[in-house]
């Protein structure tokens, strides 16, 4: 098994979940009503749980404590997409991004669970069952909003128009996609994308909305090498605060 | 010397930190009990959801009960070995959530779909005349309804794949 291949998918499937688990948290206490409150709290636990799992992996591969790696690494040493970085704005492009990443990470964690890395394949068999509800979540959300008012519907539209092409980002190749595939271990970001576009499709038209123009598209690459929005950094150090002052605390 | 089956025997008492009325047993997140030899007992876990924050604390109660009974060498291990779903409930576990007012999960053919999830059966007038208002709830693991019948909302305890 090529295990660099395989800590390089871990980390960045890991980093996703924490991030956007840590955007969705933010939610906690603003959500515009109780159960959109509670949803975005449950999702961001979830998530959390699930990067906590992964790194638990990445840990027996001879990776850090799960602590540590969460919450001592610079941005620059992070693997997410850009897309889950960006700031959670009004409700319109969080709930539009909870739709278009969640869509893709259920259908990654579905591929995973046939890998032949075993130790992925059974966290994935569990965590894909979990993320069947934020994908109704946000399918309900994506549905109603592009068919509710005037404003609601231009609103998703814009949403839609301004997370494309960060979205694209999220199937960014990486350097070892060949030896993924060949060893059976996953099926690839490009094969991904393919299954998250047929998915994605029917609700956004359900919705009443538009994808962008193919001509438009551009995905904005780089997070998964360490390239990030300033925004990253700010919230690494936010999110690591109190784990920082004294990384030997028990808790 | 135990035998496995006392151990399990011996688990059952062990319930829930949420749900008082429900055994870890019954609820079928203890996939193996293994007897070592005297006085050595290992035990594996499966969490329901993968984030759920009561885990470690599930782990030393079952640690606890089985200091309790004199087993001296104790190993819990909580892993995705068997993943855990919501089909793995006992019949038993399903009356004690019931009797906690808490809706139980339907039996899934290893597919959740929107259907599975509206219309669960009110836990207080067995009605089938109610709505998910949200999949998520105050714990992970449940989801929040309404019964047009008896007007009353409750949880369903989530079915998971």
């Amino acid at each position: 098994m090529n295990v660099t291949a395989i800590k390089d998918l871990l980390y960045k499937m890991a980093d996703d979940l924490l991030i956007i688990g840590h955007r969705n948290s933010e939610w906690t206490g603003l959500g515009p009503i109780l159960e959109e409150d509670i949803a975005f709290s449950s999702m961001a636990q979830d998530k959390i749980g699930q990067a906590g799992a992964l790194f638990e992996i990445l840990h027996e591969l001879g990776e850090g404590e799960p602590d540590t790696v969460a919450f001592m690494r610079d941005a620059n040493k992070m693997h997410c997409s850009q897309f889950v970085e960006l700031p959670n704005g009004e409700y319109d492009f969080s709930i539009m991004r909870h739709f278009l990443f969640d869509h893709a990470d259920q259908l990654r964690f579905e591929m995973l669970a046939n890998s032949s890395f075993e130790p992925l394949a059974q966290v994935a068999k569990k965590i894909k069952g979990e993320l069947k509800y934020h994908v109704f979540h946000a399918n309900t959300w994506v549905v109603k909003l592009g068919n509710g008012s005037e404003e609601s519907k231009a609103r998703m539209q814009t949403a839609l128009n301004e997370s494309w092409n960060y979205a694209l980002g999220m199937f960014e190749a990486g350097d070892f996609e060949k030896e993924l595939q060949s060893e059976n271990i996953f099926k690839g970001e490009e094969a991904l994308k393919t299954r998250w576009m047929a998915n994605i499709t029917p609700f956004i038209e359900k919705a009443n909305l538009k994808i962008p123009d193919q001509s438009t598209w551009e995905p904005i690459l780089g997070g998964r090498k360490g390239y990030h929005t300033d925004y990253l950094q700010k919230l690494v150090e936010e999110m690591g605060e109190v784990f920082r002052l004294d990384p030997t605390a028990q808790w | 010397m135990f035998t496995e089956k006392e151990i399990w025997t011996a688990l059952e008492v062990v319930k829930d930190p949420e749900i008082p009325t429900l055994s870890m047993v019954d609820m079928g997140i203890i996939t193996k009990v293994e007897v070592r030899g005297e006085s050595n007992v290992y035990v594996e876990m499966t969490p329901t959801f993968t984030g759920c924050p009561a885990l470690k604390m599930m782990e030393n109660m079952v640690a606890e009960r089985l200091k309790e009974i004199g087993i001296e060498t104790i190993e819990v291990k909580t892993t995705f070995d068997t993943p855990w779903n919501s089909n793995k409930l006992t019949e038993r576990g399903l009356l004690c959530l019931k009797k906690h007012g808490l809706a139980p999960p339907p039996k899934h053919e290893g597919e959740i779909t929107m259907e599975l999830l509206e219309h669960c059966i009110c836990p207080h007038c067995g009605s089938i005349n109610t709505e998910m208002k949200t999949p998520f709830g105050p714990t992970l693991c449940r989801s929040m309804h309404y019964c047009h019948d008896c007007l009353q909302a409750f949880e369903q305890f989530k079915p998971v794949v």
